[in-house]
């Protein structure tokens, strides 16, 4: 690790003030272990646990609203997300292990927008809405590809609302080495319509229309008999052809979509 | 340039200098010389480095030490009283839940936080809350009925082994 500042800020002006030279730091569990390998230097660390506002769960009967710093494991633990959401707290509660849970924050996870990441399945899936220090950004526009989002350079996500969904799952292919996900979908009949999102599979996260046409006329499982995916422009690596991840999504999806029906 | 530091590690008040790149764990075993906990990869995978902070459990090797500013931190040297070990570092003993040792006490650190959230996993419980330690030697059985043999004496199980 190359040299660096540390700034631990207490109110949010203090710490956006700084970002023009420097990093937010949130559970470290992306951004250490790159500062490790050298693939990223920075020269001043804006540790982001000074900050209240950035922490906790509120919830009401429309919606729950987390605050970036909020810890996986506080997202998976929490009775009123298991309550309202219970597919975002099972989410949280399989990224990773115990160890990252504890320190990884979905702050982190979405601003890394990890293309096996699974909070941007989440994001996409519920139709979230990502509130940073100086706007609101639906999730639909947030995400907009490989390890990269809508934030501005030095934008700070605050809180992230989810809106609760009358039903919801998420079923995910897990690396068995990371346990990110080969390939995650997460499905949900939300107010506004039945909504699929996969992610690991490509670049970034991304909705899948076709079913989502499909199961709008019937949430069932087999609504989605026969509907697949081409797999173009798929991920290929040491864990998985394109071609097995596109034969993991329809897999994945009606999976799914049999867990949101048994909620 | 160095920042200063103050932590209590094993119920004992600490102060350490350090320059803002120290890792946890190099705080932990160089500066205070407490070697129990192991560096097995420094990339977050192997939990070898496993310590308590603040009442969970974290890899200190993906974690800086001046993140543990004001902190409560728990290391495999904390657990024993006096002579006595902790029930889960016997059970780990009774049970042949080690070979080389290496993986031993951040296995046996998660295993108390998993116990502190779970007093009665089971077995698939275990296993799941264990991911995030690797163990090269023993294939994982005897770690995962050393920790169930420690949860059932924790809990005051006349009919525990
Ligand atoms: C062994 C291992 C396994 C993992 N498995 C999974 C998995 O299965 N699924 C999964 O989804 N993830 C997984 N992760 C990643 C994990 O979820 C990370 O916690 C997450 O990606 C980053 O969150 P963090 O809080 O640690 O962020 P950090 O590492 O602190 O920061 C990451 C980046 O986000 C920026 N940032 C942080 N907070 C904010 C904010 N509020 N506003 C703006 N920018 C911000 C930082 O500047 C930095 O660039 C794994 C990580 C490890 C080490
Ligand atoms: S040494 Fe920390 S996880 Fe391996
Ligand atoms: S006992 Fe050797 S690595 Fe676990």
């Amino acid at each position: 690790m190359h040299p660096f500042e540390y700034l631990r800020p207490r109110d949010l002006a203090a710490a956006v003030g700084e970002s023009a030279t420097g990093n937010y730091l949130a559970g470290g569990m992306t951004l250490l272990p790159s500062m490790k390998l050298r693939l990223t230097s920075p020269e001043k660390l804006i540790d982001l646990s000074g900050l209240p506002d950035l922490v906790g769960i509120q919830a009401d009967s429309a919606a729950v609203v987390i605050g970036a710093m909020t810890r996986h494991a506080e997202v998976a633990a929490s009775a009123e997300v298991r309550r309202l959401i219970p597919a975002l707290a099972a989410l949280a509660g399989g990224i990773g292990d115990p160890l990252v849970r504890n320190r990884g924050t979905l702050g982190g996870s979405l601003a890394t927008n990890d293309p096996a990441a699974d909070y941007p399945g989440a994001l996409l899936g519920l139709g979230g809405t990502v509130v940073t220090d100086r706007r609101e950004i639906a999730g639909d526009e947030f995400i907009t590809g490989m390890f990269s989002t809508a934030l501005e350079p030095g934008e700070l996500i605050v809180r992230v609302k989810f809106p609760v969904a009358r039903r919801a799952a998420y079923v995910k292919f897990p690396s068995p080495a990371s346990r990110y996900a080969m390939v995650g979908v997460f499905v949900a009949e939300t107010a506004t319509g039945v909504r699929v999102a996969v992610t690991g599979a490509a670049a970034c996260a991304f909705r899948l229309t076709a079913f989502e046409a499909a199961l709008q006329k019937a949430f069932a499982v087999e609504s989605l008999e026969g509907l697949g995916v081409s797999g173009d422009g798929y991920n290929q690596d040491l864990h998985g052809s394109a071609e097995y991840r596109a034969s993991l999504v329809p897999v994945m999806a009606r999976r799914a979509v049999a867990a949101a029906l048994a909620r | 340039m160095t920042v200063d530091v103050s932590l209590q590690v094993n119920g004992k008040a600490v102060s350490a200098a350090v320059d803002p790149r120290t890792l946890l764990v190099e705080l932990l075993r160089q500066q205070l010389k407490l070697t129990g906990t192991h560096v097995g990869c420094d990339t977050s995978q192997c939990g070898a480095c496993v310590v308590h902070v603040d009442g969970r459990a974290v890899k200190s090797c993906t974690m800086l030490a001046v993140q543990a500013e004001g902190s409560s931190v728990v290391t495999i040297e904390g657990l024993a009283q006096g002579n006595t070990l902790h029930p889960m570092q016997e059970a780990f003993r009774a049970c042949h839940g080690l070979q080389c040792g290496f993986c031993t006490p951040g296995m046996i650190m998660s295993a108390v936080d998993l116990l502190q959230r779970n007093p009665n996993p089971t077995e698939a419980e275990i296993r799941h809350g264990l991911e995030g330690n690797i163990c090269r030697c023993t294939g994982y059985q005897n770690i995962v009925r050393a920790v169930s043999t420690a949860a059932a004496k924790m809990r005051g199980d006349s009919a525990a082994a």
